[in-house]
C-alpha cells in the first residue's frame, strides 16, 4: 500500500499576527505624533487674540514671519549657523571617521566608544561647560594669559555668535562621526584596491569610488545635525548673545511666556518646511535609511 | 601601482587626536570643577574639595529629580521597545501596502526637532484636556525613543536567517514558541543596547520634556531650574555622578552585547 505523504509548507506567519506587529506601533504614532502634529498645523492658521486661540482661518501668523524683519532675520540666521554648523561637523568628522576604520586597528572599537560616551553625559552641562571654557575668567583666558598670548582676560568668546557655533558643533559632533563611521565600515577595500591596481589616482579614487560610496551617510549625519539646530533653544540662551537667538527660542517662547500659541505653531511649521526642503533634496540619495 | 598614500594617515592621525581633544575638555572641565574649593568657576582653582558630592548626594530636589527621571525613563524605554520591535517584525516581515510611508512615519520622531515634538504633544494634550504630568512627559519620551529602538532592531531582523525559524514551524513548534526560542535569542543584543539608548536619551531629555512637564520635575529640568543662576559645584558634582553611572551602562550594553554576539 502506498503511503503519501503530503509536506505543507506552512507559511510561518499569519496575516492576524501581522496585525499584532503594524497596529500597536501604528496606532501610537497615528494618536500621539500625526494628530498633535495636524493639530500643530491648524493653529498655525488660526487667529490670536489676547491669549486666545480663535478657529477662524488666516495666513496673518506667517504675514508676520516674512513682514516683521525681527522673526525673518531670526529664520536666516538659524538657517546659516544650521548650515555652517553641519559643515565644520563634517569637515572635524570626516578625517576621525576615515582614521577609525583605516588605521585605529585594534583600538577602533574602543575609540567608537568614546565618541558615543559624551552622548550618555548631560547635554544641558555639556552646553554649561563652553560658558566656564570661553567665559571672563574662563579656562581659554586664563590659557591666553599664561601663555602670554592676552595681557587681560577677553569677554570676545562668550555670549555672541561665535560661542553659539562652537558649542553647537560640540554637542552634536558625535552624530556626524557615527553614521560616517559605519559607512566607511561598509566600503569595500577590493574596489579601493581594483582602482588602485587600475592606476587611479588616490584623490581620483577617493572622488570616484569612496565619497559616492559613503554619502548616504553623510548625508544621514547632515540632516541629524541640520534638524537638532534648527530647532535647538536651549543653547542660544546659555552661550548664546541676547540679539543671537535661533528659530527654537521663539517658538518656546511663544509657547510659554508670550502664549501665542499660532504664531508659534507658524513658526514650528517654518522648521518643519525647511527640513522637509532639505529631506526632499537629499532623500534621492538614500540618506534615510542610514539614520 | 600607485604607492599607497602616507599622506592622509598623517593629516588625519593628527586631527583625529585634537578632536578627541575638543570632544572631552568640556566634560573635564566638569569633572575638575566638581572637586574646586569655590564657588566661583574660573581659574585658578584654589584648593580641592569632596564637599560638593556629599551636598550632591542629600540634596532633596535632586533627589526627587533623580527618582521622577528614573520612573520616566524606564517606563518610556520599556514601551519605546516594545513598539520598536513590533514595528520592526511588521517591516521585516511582511509585505504591505503602505511599507514605504510606513516606514519614514516611524523614523519622523527622531529626524525633526524635539521641539516640535514638544508643542505637537503640548497642543494636543491641551486639546483633550488631559493634564500635564510624568505621564505625559512619558508618553512624549517614547514617541522619540521607539523610532531608535526600530531602527537598531529592524537592522539586526534584516541580517537573521528566516529559515531557523521556518525549521521551528516545520518542527511544530507555534508561533509564540519559534519566536521566543529562535528569532529573541537573535535579536537580544541589539534589543538591549537601543533599549538603553532610548533609557539615556530620556533620562537627559530637557527640550521636549519642558513642553510636557507640570509640576514634576525630572533631573535635567532641576539642573535647567538651577543653571539660570548659575553653575554651582554641586551641579558639577551632580553630572560628574550621572556621567559615571553613563560610562557603566555604556560597557554594561557594550559587553551584554559582545558576549551575546558570540
Amino acid at each position: 500500500m502506498d503511503v503519501t505523504i503530503t509536506v505543507q509548507s506552512k507559511p510561518v506567519t499569519k496575516p492576524a499576527d501581522f496585525w499584532v506587529n503594524f497596529l500597536p506601533p501604528c496606532l501610537w504614532m497615528l494618536g500621539f505624533y500625526f494628530i498633535p502634529l495636524a493639530i500643530l498645523l491648524s493653529y498655525a492658521f488660526m487667529q490670536h487674540q489676547y491669549v486666545e486661540v480663535i478657529p477662524r482661518f488666516t495666513w496673518e501668523n506667517f504675514i508676520q514671519i516674512v513682514t516683521n524683519s525681527g522673526y525673518r532675520n531670526t529664520v536666516i540666521r538659524t538657517l546659516y549657523i544650521a548650515i555652517a554648523v553641519t559643515i565644520i561637523d563634517t569637515l572635524l568628522a570626516f578625517p576621525v571617521a576615515y582614521f577609525l576604520t583605516k588605521y585605529a586597528g585594534k583600538y577602533k572599537r574602543l575609540l567608537t566608544i568614546l565618541i558615543l560616551l559624551p552622548l550618555w553625559s548631560s547635554y544641558l552641562v555639556r552646553v554649561f561647560a563652553w560658558r566656564i571654557i570661553l567665559g571672563y575668567n574662563g579656562v581659554l583666558n586664563s590659557l591666553l594669559i599664561s601663555l602670554g598670548i592676552l595681557s587681560q582676560p577677553s569677554s570676545l568668546f562668550l555670549y555672541n555668535q561665535f560661542s553659539m557655533v562652537v558649542t553647537l558643533c560640540y554637542v552634536w559632533l558625535p552624530f556626524t562621526i557615527l553614521p560616517l563611521v559605519t559607512a566607511f565600515e561598509r566600503l569595500p577595500s577590493n574596489l579601493l584596491e581594483a582602482s588602485a591596481d587600475l592606476g587611479g589616482h588616490p584623490l581620483y579614487t577617493f572622488r570616484r569610488v569612496t565619497f559616492p560610496l559613503v554619502l548616504p551617510g553623510f548625508l544621514a549625519g547632515s540632516l541629524s545635525v541640520f534638524s537638532l539646530t534648527m530647532g535647538d533653544y536651549i543653547t542660544p540662551s546659555l552661550v548664546g548673545g541676547a540679539g543671537d537667538i535661533l528659530i527654537g527660542n521663539i517658538v518656546a517662547n511663544q509657547f510659554g511666556v508670550a502664549d501665542n500659541w499660532p504664531l508659534g505653531s507658524a513658526l514650528a511649521m517654518v522648521v518643519l518646511l525647511l527640513i522637509f526642503g532639505l529631506i526632499a533634496i537629499i532623500s534621492r540619495k538614500g540618506a534615510l535609511e542610514n539614520l | 601601482m600607485n604607492p599607497p598614500l602616507r599622506l592622509p594617515k598623517f593629516i588625519f592621525g593628527t586631527i583625529t587626536p585634537i578632536v578627541y581633544l575638543f570632544m572631552y575638555l568640556p566634560i573635564l572641565t566638569i569633572a575638575i570643577f566638581s572637586f574646586s574649593q569655590g564657588r566661583v568657576l574660573s581659574l585658578p582653582i584654589h584648593g580641592w574639595t569632596l564637599d560638593w558630592y556629599a551636598k550632591a548626594l542629600q540634596d532633596e530636589q535632586l533627589q526627587i529629580g533623580l527618582f521622577n527621571s528614573l520612573k520616566v525613563a524606564i517606563a518610556s524605554c520599556t514601551i519605546a521597545a516594545t513598539l520598536g520591535t513590533l514595528a520592526a517584525l511588521a517591516i521585516q516581515r511582511y509585505q504591505f501596502f503602505g511599507k514605504n510611508f510606513f516606514r519614514a512615519a516611524v523614523i519622523l520622531p527622531i529626524v525633526l526637532p524635539g521641539i516640535v515634538t514638544g508643542v505637537a504633544m503640548l497642543s494636543f494634550f491641551s486639546a483633550i484636556d488631559l493634564p500635564l504630568g510624568l505621564m505625559t512627559v512619558i508618553i512624549g519620551h517614547a514617541t522619540f525613543g521607539f523610532p531608535v529602538v526600530f531602527n537598531t532592531v529592524a537592522a539586526r531582523i534584516a541580517r537573521l536567517p528566516r529559515s531557523l525559524e521556518e525549521a521551528a514551524a516545520d518542527l511544530g513548534s507555534p508561533p509564540w514558541e519559534a519566536f521566543w526560542k529562535v528569532v529573541f535569542p537573535g535579536l537580544r543584543s541589539a534589543l538591549i543596547s537601543a533599549t538603553l539608548l532610548a533609557f539615556t536619551l530620556s533620562f537627559d531629555e530637557i527640550v521636549v520634556t519642558i513642553f510636557l512637564t507640570g509640576q514634576d520635575n525630572t533631573l535635567p529640568m532641576e539642573i535647567w531650574a538651577r543653571l539660570r543662576f548659575g553653575m554651582t559645584p554641586e551641579i558639577n558634582a551632580t553630572v560628574t555622578l550621572i556621567l559615571l553611572f553613563s560610562v557603566g551602562l555604556v560597557l554594561l550594553s557594550q559587553w551584554l552585547g559582545a558576549r551575546s554576539d558570540r
